[in-house]
């Protein structure tokens, strides 16, 4: 049923940009430097900011829930159907950035093709917030380059990075039967056809910055159907602490 | 209410609504304000968000309620529309001649900054003694839609207020 496919396409959106906007927040008071303390504090919000979109719709769609509150802050780990690569723990900043970068480079792609959709909310999100997506791929890519291109060091560093992340790219190109209703309806792109444009982008990128392109033969699955890291967990008994402690608690 | 008050009107009266960050620019300067339909006594106001994640659209839009009822509305209501999305091109002239005074560079056009996005150079004028001998020192900013750069003459930094 499309209904339901549409509610599950809009929650695997919507939690990745909760999780990873929640996650990159850790950074708060923590960054490296001022200007990047106040640039993973941003990027954060956005996608806060896009999360509200796309659980606003999901939740209209349903129907029977409430808000995006509800579904933020009152779901438990297993209704959570963000890929895994967005709870990965921050590690340190070559990780973070790595994350960034490739999270990025996809969601440009994937906002790129929904700008066209024929459904005219999803249309709407993908116009909001790809003009941030692409201020998030620059600002990662720029870092990518800078480490990559520095000094032993950080060059180390970013390519351990992108090495420990790599076996959790291949989620992001999954497609199941809610993506493949949705595609024949017009609504979305599959997963698989973004990788072309998005590999390119990557190696591109880590052909400039001096870095290899890493292999992994095995990759990571299952955040999209709400099987999660035991990361999960941890960032939601932070983030809905105060519901869970004060039911309907406002601000 | 003695007469009917037209969306012209209604329009110069959210023009007492201040953008909580920017307080010299109001919504209108802004290009926040997208609709107004006025209906025997009821009035809708379409708004549309700078950024996804802005806090200040959630205050803009209490306070443009607060002006309205003030005006003896029947109802008021307030929709946020995302299509077309928000774009610096919208900010009117004089938004641009206020920002520059109150000391924040005003956007270039949004061409400059998607060849900026492609590696491409890009020039932003100092605010405060106009010279064009600037650069970047961080893309993000004190709010979402602030860079920061400095100027390379007058060496004061300044907040750039981002196209997208």
């Amino acid at each position: 049923m499309q209904k339901d496919s549409l509610f599950n396409y809009l929650l695997r959106q919507g939690d990745n940009s909760l999780i990873l906007g929640q996650r990159i927040a850790e950074w708060c008071g923590h960054g490296p430097v001022l200007e990047e303390d106040i640039a993973l504090t941003n990027t954060a919000l956005d996608y806060i900011g896009q999360a509200t979109l796309w659980l606003e719709y999901a939740a209209k769609v349903e129907g029977s829930v409430k808000d995006a509150d509800h579904l933020a802050f009152l779901r438990d780990v297993f209704d959570f159907k963000n890929c895994i690569i967005t709870e990965t723990p921050n590690g340190d900043y070559a990780y973070t950035i790595a994350r960034q970068f490739i999270y990025s480079a996809y969601q440009v792609e994937l906002l790129n093709v929904l700008l066209n959709s024929s459904d005219e909310q999803i249309k709407g999100i993908a116009a909001k917030s790809i003009k941030e997506a692409r201020y998030h791929l620059k600002h990662s890519r720029d870092w990518v380059l800078r480490m990559g291109d520095g000094t032993e060091e950080s060059h180390n560093r970013i390519q351990k990075a992108l090495h420990d992340i790599w076996a959790y790219t291949g989620e992001l190109f999954e497609d199941d039967d809610v993506e493949i209703e949705l595609h024949a309806a017009g609504i979305i792109p599959l997963n698989q056809s973004l990788y072309a444009n998005w590999i390119e982008v990557v190696k591109d990128t880590l052909e400039e910055a001096t870095l290899e392109l890493p292999a992994s033969e095995y990759m990571q699955s299952g955040g999209r159907t709400g099987k999660h890291s035991e990361h999960l967990g941890h960032i939601l008994s932070e983030m809905q602490f105060l519901q869970r402690a004060y039911p309907g608690s406002k601000w | 209410m003695k007469q009917e008050l037209t969306a012209d009107d209604i329009l110069q009266i959210l023009r007492e609504v201040e953008d909580p960050e920017i307080p010299v620019l109001n919504v209108v300067d802004m290009g926040i304000v997208r609709g107004i339909r006025v209906q025997d006594r009821n009035v809708e106001v379409d708004i549309t968000p700078t950024y996804t994640g802005c806090p200040a659209m959630k205050a803009i839009e209490e306070d443009i309620l607060e002006v309205l009822n003030e005006q003896n509305f029947d109802s008021v209501k307030v929709n946020t529309v995302l299509l077309p999305a928000w774009t610096t091109d919208w900010l009117t002239p004089d938004a641009r001649l206020k920002l520059q005074e109150y000391g924040i560079a005003p956007p270039e056009h949004t061409t400059a900054d998607k060849s900026a996005l492609l590696g491409g150079p890009k020039f932003v004028t100092c605010p405060r003694c106009k010279s064009h001998n600037t650069t970047m020192i961080s893309q993000f900013g004190s709010t979402a839609c602030k860079a920061l750069w400095k100027c390379k003459d007058c060496l004061e930094p300044f907040d750039y207020f981002k196209c997208i």
